[in-house]
């Protein structure tokens, strides 16, 4: 065993794949362990890093300060995220921000039961920082090559050799990965629309 | 070079913890008695056991227990360090590509930087190169070997490796050969690049006090250093940020010069932030606002677990999505 753990990486993903992701598993049954979630095209997922808009901020909190804050992908997908008392510097950032604003938000992700057994997915923000439009375009440039990638390596397992998330995907899910491929080409061709319009609007 | 706070893993002082139980023993306990294969009957078991007896029981670390033992059999047979050979013909090797101790190798490599010698026993000691990287040398003076001269490019035959603290070294002996070759070497500086998005500023960032003892740089934990204790510290700026690209993360750290590059906040700006806020946690919060979240490509060599970023460049230029786009239509 390592001595120190090594930090998990922020997996880049899309909102609709993301709230798609409601199974949750840690791979040891040590109390401390790590949660992941595990990601419908077959990865698992401790962090997050996305970068999008930031359309809304709202205090939901009862007794004490609880913010929600939504943001919104090129495919008009919405994370949600949460921050309260033990996330004292998101929470701040979000009850200063000023939406619309570009927001890149890294955090863990976070599931829990509704009423009618609908499982939703959020994010608890680690840091939320509020950034400009060329971080935005390469995040999903990025997130589109990331979920490509996972995409083939999907699409490319079968029999013996079979990665485990990919085996586990498989078993927790009945959601075509074609979903996924669809939403990086709609990120993808919304960049390539707003890339033209900013050009046409300088000539 | 500079000394850090413990929680880098960085530091110089040796740790008691080196080596864990689980080592392999077998494998060096091979190299061994192929080494004196021809002088000493000795079998790999006895000179395993031995490796264990060090290891386990002592908790010496393996490079310790390895020159301990061969010590040991060139006593019983009456040899020099310098006579034990690997074995026939040296490995002409990259020195890049050194990567264990007690290895007889030979390089073609460029005297960097000689260094001054701080012991008796230490002829010359500095850093070579060749192509791939670069290496600290030791010239021993009883090996009565001729003056290397900086900047030359020399044919060395019959060099060992070392290994303190997992950085490798290599030792000039009496069965050195030293040829000057009239020849240039382009030095590489085994430069790392790596990108991706700042995705964590961690703690011992910002404004920081350092010791202010001499050769001593260690970052001081609320006034105090590890070595020196309750010190008047001097004030330094730097981030120990994380870089995370979705498949891989790298922890980088920026000194003074690359963390104003990175922020736009000099060391005098930040200890005027201080003064005013009366606390200098606020220069931390600050270079957050500026530069987590955002995409950087970062140059340096490694140290440890760390990359020391040595040029950094935003990524904030124009994104292709065309390419992305054919991609994603294609499969």
């Amino acid at each position: 065993m390592a001595a120190t753990p090594t930090r998990e990486v922020a997996r880049r993903v899309f909102a609709s794949e993301f709230n798609d992701a409601s199974y949750t598993f840690k791979e040891s049954d040590d109390e401390r362990a790590p949660v992941y979630v595990l990601l419908p095209t077959g990865e698992r997922a401790n962090r997050v890093f996305l970068v999008g808009t930031l359309t809304e901020t709202e205090d939901v909190g009862e007794d004490s300060e609880y913010w929600q804050g939504r943001v919104v992908d090129p495919n008009g997908d919405t994370f949600f995220m949460y921050a309260g008392q033990y996330q004292p510097d998101a929470a701040s950032m979000l009850r200063e921000l000023e939406p619309p604003a570009y927001v890149a938000v890294v955090g863990k992700p976070r599931t829990y039961e509704t009423d009618d057994g609908e499982v939703n997915v959020s994010v608890r923000p680690e840091s939320i920082s509020q950034v400009d439009e060329a971080t935005r375009d390469r995040w999903v440039v990025e997130t589109a090559e990331r979920t490509l990638d996972r995409i083939q390596a999907f699409d490319d397992e079968d029999g013996a050799e079979m990665d485990e998330y990919v085996q586990m995907a498989g078993e927790q899910y009945d959601l075509p990965v074609e979903n996924y491929r669809r939403a990086a080409v709609g990120a993808l061709e919304s960049l390539e629309d707003e890339q033209r319009e900013t050009t046409t609007a300088e000539q | 070079m500079y000394r850090d706070d413990q929680s880098t893993g960085v530091s110089h002082r040796k740790h008691a913890e080196t080596e864990t139980p689980m080592t392999d023993l077998h494998t060096p306990a091979t190299e061994i008695q192929e080494q004196f294969d021809d002088q000493l009957d000795v079998t790999v078991d006895e000179i395993e056991e031995r490796l264990e007896t060090l290891v386990e029981e002592y908790k010496v670390p393996l490079s310790e227990a390895r020159r301990s033992v061969v010590n040991t059999y060139l006593d019983d047979a009456g040899m020099d360090r310098d006579q034990l050979s690997g074995g026939g013909g040296n490995e002409h090797v990259d020195i890049a590509d050194v990567d264990a101790p007690e290895e007889w190798i030979d390089v073609t490599a460029k005297v960097v930087e000689l260094w001054d010698a701080t012991a008796d026993a230490v002829a010359q000691v500095g850093l070579l190169g060749d192509e791939t990287g670069t290496i600290k040398f030791t010239k021993w003076s009883k090996s009565d070997l001729p003056e290397l001269e900086e900047g030359q490019v020399y044919e060395l035959r019959n060099v060992v490796t070392d290994e303190y603290q997992g950085r490798f070294s290599v030792k000039l002996n009496r069965t050195t050969t030293i040829e000057a070759v009239d020849e240039e070497i382009e030095v590489g500086d085994d430069a790392v690049e790596v990108e991706g998005a700042l995705v964590d500023i961690q703690s011992g960032s910002g404004l920081i006090k350092r010791c202010p003892e001499e050769d001593c740089t260690r970052v001081l934990q609320n006034g105090r250093c590890n070595e020196h204790g309750e010190v008047e510290g001097e004030f330094d700026l730097r981030i120990k940020g994380v870089l995370d690209d979705g498949e891989e993360v790298t922890e980088v750290i920026f000194d003074e010069e690359a963390t104003e590059a990175l922020t736009g906040i000099s060391l005098a700006e930040g200890k005027e932030m201080a003064m005013d806020a009366l606390d200098t946690t606020v220069v931390a919060d600050e270079m957050r606002q500026k530069v987590l979240g955002r995409y950087y490509r970062v140059t340096g060599p490694t140290l440890g677990r760390y990359v020391l970023a040595n040029e950094q460049e935003r990524l904030d230029g124009p994104v292709d999505a065309e390419a992305m786009l054919i991609k994603a239509r294609s499969i």
